[in-house]
């Protein structure tokens, strides 16, 4: 039986964790994310689950602990923010190129400089290219199913890949919704038993993580982790149909709002994709077919399904909560590369919203749902990429 | 010997066997090296110890002759050996020399 609750975004990854009860954690602070682990360091002081706590001096020193206990044979989870994530960046390619399923909820926040504590995605984005699995969340609920998801992802034998589970720092972290949460028994049985795969501590059976591969086979070790990339999306999906049958939600590789019929549409991930989807209902109450697509998994991207679901379109706004600085918006560039395999697509415009924890209003996505429209009716685009909500 | 491709690798990069740096002889990377003079050994087998690789063959408590495939000429073992009345037992000479 389902239980309601109302907490943050923080309690309900953590909670997610202590029902998973995973076997060690590696545990650095970092705001907006240093009350989950706060609270799961509770749960082991407590004695409510067996995890062995590792703690630290650095979120660099947490991904090599936890990369050394997964490697050893261990269920392994971390969780961290903005520059933690940043300092970890040379191990994240460690622990995926190792092939090892550690569990990581990144509460997405701004990175220096200037120093900002608050919520946007230039942590995750800036991480896209280091071989692990992403799911996004929009509020603490899909922050939770989706932790959950992650273990049955990431430690699947076909795949055993880190997973990072995405929600907006303090939007989500810190604000309190109301929310369903699963039985324990429920939580443990869709995660199972962990099964390990080539474990250090199988004493019987020695062996060597981190051999050096020079030019005569890295090329090939990279090939095969680009293979079992591609065969993430299904896992995902086969995941989720298990998780709907247990708690009655619904997840795909992303989400779609109003989006069958429409003539314009918005991109755009997260806490963000809630206010927008308010925005669609009074566009579409006005007559004018207004739509929204959400990405969940941005790793792998799932570039034909989501160019299928938007071919039929007239202009879409790709909305970054980050920014590649010269280039476009990281998300812009995924859905550019989607659509262009199209014979026939919409136009498309990049706007970069909401850096630093700035709001994003309905007012926001009213702007540029007018201008989709101008777009459909013209076929005319003024400018490409544009910061909106930004003084001049 | 055929070279394997993408489709045959173990995940991770993991070696799946101990002891299989004995497959790959090192002792290529040498420029300087070891030469041992036995008349001024005294069996102390400091250069055992300390060698980092396995470049030094003990048998039946004595110390013989270097491995030279896997002897990297570090000098560790030259440097550590006290010698018979200060005149060491090892030397270091320039490989090709």
């Amino acid at each position: 039986m389902a239980k309601v609750v109302a907490v943050t975004g923080n309690e309900a990854c953590a909670n997610a964790l202590r029902q998973v009860n995973p076997d060690v954690c590696g545990i650095y602070p970092i705001t907006p994310q240093t009350d989950m682990m706060q609270r799961y360091a509770s749960y082991i002081s407590d004695g409510k689950v067996k995890t062995e706590p590792i703690l630290v001096e650095s979120e660099h020193s947490s991904m090599s602990a936890c990369i050394g206990a997964s490697a050893a044979g261990g269920r392994v989870i971390t969780a961290t923010s903005s520059q933690g994530l940043a300092l970890m960046w040379e191990m994240l390619h460690i622990a995926s190129g190792d092939r090892l399923p550690i569990i990581m909820p990144v509460v997405n926040r701004a990175l220096s400089a200037p120093l900002n504590i608050h919520g946007d995605h230039s942590d995750a984005m800036g991480c896209r290219d280091t071989g692990w699995i992403q799911i996004w969340s929009e509020n603490a609920q899909e922050a939770y199913d989706n932790t959950i998801q992650a273990f049955r992802v990431g430690e699947h034998m076909d795949i055993r890949l880190p997973v990072m589970v995405c929600m907006d720092g303090f939007i989500i972290s810190h604000s309190i919704e109301r929310m369903e949460y699963l039985e324990d028994a429920e939580v443990q049985n869709f995660v199972g038993e962990f099964q390990n795969l080539y474990p250090l501590l199988d004493l019987d059976k020695p062996k060597s993580y981190g051999p050096l591969i020079l030019t005569d086979l890295y090329h090939e070790y990279k090939r095969a982790q680009h293979e079992v990339m591609l065969k993430v999306k299904n896992v995902v999906l086969d995941v989720a149909k298990d998780f709907e049958k247990m708690s009655g939600r619904k997840y795909g590789l992303f989400e779609t709002y109003r989006l069958e019929d429409a003539d314009i549409a918005l991109v755009i991930l997260n806490s963000a994709a809630g206010t927008s989807k308010d925005v669609v209902d009074d566009f579409r109450s006005r007559g004018i077919k207004a739509g929204l697509l959400k990405p969940r998994l941005f790793r792998p991207f799932p570039y034909e399904e989501i160019a299928e679901a938007l071919k039929n379109t007239k202009a879409v706004c790709v909305m970054d909560r980050s920014d590649s600085f010269g280039g476009y918006g990281p998300l812009f560039m995924e859905i550019s590369s989607a659509l262009y395999q199209l014979q026939q697509k919409p136009a498309l415009i990049n706007k970069i919203y909401g850096l630093g924890g700035r709001d994003y209003l309905p007012s926001h996505g009213e702007l540029v749902f007018n201008e989709l429209n101008e777009i459909a009716k013209s076929g005319k685009i003024n400018i490409i990429k544009e910061y909106i909500g930004v003084r001049e | 010997m055929k070279q394997k491709g993408w489709k045959d690798l173990v995940p991770g990069s993991v070696i799946l066997e101990g002891g299989s740096a004995v497959k790959f002889k090192t002792g290529s990377w040498r420029a300087y090296r070891p030469v041992w003079k036995e008349e001024n050994c005294i069996q102390c087998l400091f250069c055992w110890i300390y060698c980092p690789d396995m470049s030094i063959k003990v048998k039946d408590g004595k110390r013989g002759e270097f491995d030279y495939d896997y002897c990297k000429g570090c000098g560790i073992c030259a440097l550590e050996c006290p010698g018979k009345k200060g005149v060491k037992a090892i030397v270091m000479i320039e490989e090709g020399t």
